[in-house]
């Protein structure tokens, strides 16, 4: 049972919830119109403490697409948070107004704070270089949708999976399924983080290699999960110039690619697909987009307690 | 050297040499106001060389935080100039307040009031992952 629970991290919730939340998504994409008034009468807070288009717009076009309100705010400086309100304070208040609210904020966990400070379900919507399991709901859900499933398949990720957190919380979400391998392709200042490679891949015994060359990594890949080296992360600019177009997928290299391969991105790309790549059946990144939204109405349904 | 033993109190005994400083820092014991003995480089059987403290009219010390930074110190229970009670110190499964978070991208660097919560993830090497942003520190080295 989801209702009343937090999503913060992709490990909060069991194999068997996870498929609870995709089997309501495909319903609904197989019949929208029948849950346009699951959620009439609930108001869904979209805490934003750093921009976002995309996870934004995704929540709101969701709850609005389920016949629900959003209030919220989209950058703090609109907010109490400028006086210098803490984030506990501002999640107590607005859990006096909404029935669940989802939070991106720059810091690592801040989400978590968020959601020992109320009883209202939190979503984490992006906690700085750390987590995003809506986005990994959205890539299981496509992983799904396309390859059928999740075990027995080779899954690169490739970019920045230094503070790739897509790329964090994907792998923590595949690692629970039979027979997933990593292939990890990334600069040497990119490399994926202590605490993914020791309490995630080496504490379940999961294979991975760690690589620096995409083209020899592509052949042996069913998922090709590509990141942005994102300017926002780096202290130093001079580094994020020098590492910013370490990879780029183009049509040339799809070609070094099995037929069946999928090429995911949470998006927004800048230059590390080609935009020749887009009309590529095998460039799924669109569809994934679209995916967002409706697993993110199964989502909030889930954690209101709605049948569907 | 010569140092008096204690009517009540507690020893902290078999401590590493070069730690005793640090486990004083982390009891957050008042230097003002306790009387405290803090023996550096004692003769030992066992190691060669290990510090002593001894705190005079305390003995509720934290015992995680010397579990976290020396578990293998001993802990005597002073009572009438008589040792009462040996503690075994454990590694802490959890910490709270005791250890701050050092990465600049936590939460904890910000929100003032938010508990700063470790979680053990490996016993041996004294590895503790932070609740928030899993920020791996080591107890083991120089934290």
């Amino acid at each position: 049972m989801l209702k009343g629970r937090n999503l913060l991290e992709p490990m909060d919730f069991s194999l068997s919830e996870l498929e609870e939340v995709f089997d309501l998504a495909d319903r609904i994409i197989g019949d929208p119109a029948k849950y346009v008034h699951a959620c009439d009468g609930k108001l869904l807070a979209t805490l934003f403490y750093e921009p976002s288009t995309r996870t934004r717009f995704s929540f709101e076009a969701a709850m609005l697409r389920l016949g629900g309100q959003v209030i919220g705010f989209s950058e703090p400086n609109s907010s109490s948070v400028a006086k210098g309100e803490s984030i506990a304070d501002t999640v107590k208040t607005v859990a006096c107004y909404a029935d669940l609210a989802v939070m991106r904020h720059p810091k690592e966990g801040a989400p978590k704070v968020a959601a020992h400070s109320t009883s209202m379900p939190v979503i984490n919507a992006g906690d700085g270089g750390h987590q995003h399991p809506t986005q990994t709901l959205t890539d299981l859900l496509t992983i799904r949708r396309t390859l059928g499933g999740f075990e027995n398949i080779t899954v690169g990720c490739c970019g920045d999976l230094k503070f790739g957190r897509t790329v964090h919380s994907l792998i923590k979400a595949l690692s629970r399924y039979k027979n997933v391998k990593f292939i990890l392709i990334s600069p040497e200042e990119l490399r994926i983080p202590d605490y993914v490679r020791k309490e995630i891949l080496i504490k379940n015994g999961i294979e991975f290699e760690e690589v620096r060359s995409l083209q020899e990594a592509l052949p042996k890949l069913d998922v090709l999960y590509m990141t942005r080296v994102q300017k926002e992360r780096f202290f130093n600019e001079e580094d994020y110039i020098r590492l910013k177009d370490t990879y780029i997928l183009d049509k040339a290299k799809m070609k070094l690619a099995k037929e069946s391969m999928i090429v995911l991105h949470p998006l927004p790309r800048v230059n590390e697909i080609a935009v020749e790549v887009d009309e590529d059946p095998r460039a799924m990144y669109f569809v994934q987009a679209k995916n967002g939204m409706f697993v993110r109405m199964a989502l909030i349904m889930s954690l209101l307690g709605i049948e569907g | 050297m010569l140092v008096n033993s204690i009517e009540k109190g507690i020893v902290i005994d078999h401590i590493t040499a070069g730690l005793g400083a640090k486990i004083l820092e982390y009891l957050d014991i008042d230097l003002n106001t306790n009387t405290v003995a803090f023996i550096m480089n004692a003769c030992s059987k066992k190691h060669g060389k290990k510090d002593i403290v001894k705190i005079q009219n305390v003995t509720d010390v934290n015992l995680d935080v010397l579990g976290l930074i020396e578990p293998n110190a001993t802990v005597n229970v002073i009572e009438n100039g008589e040792i009462v009670k040996k503690i075994t110190l454990q590694v802490p499964e959890t910490v709270t307040n005791v250890i701050k978070c050092k990465n600049p991208r936590c939460v904890t660097s910000v929100e003032a009031n938010a508990p700063h919560i470790f979680h053990l993830i490996d016993a041996e090497n004294r590895e503790y992952r932070c609740e928030y942003c899993d920020e791996i520190v080591s107890m083991k080295g120089a934290y």
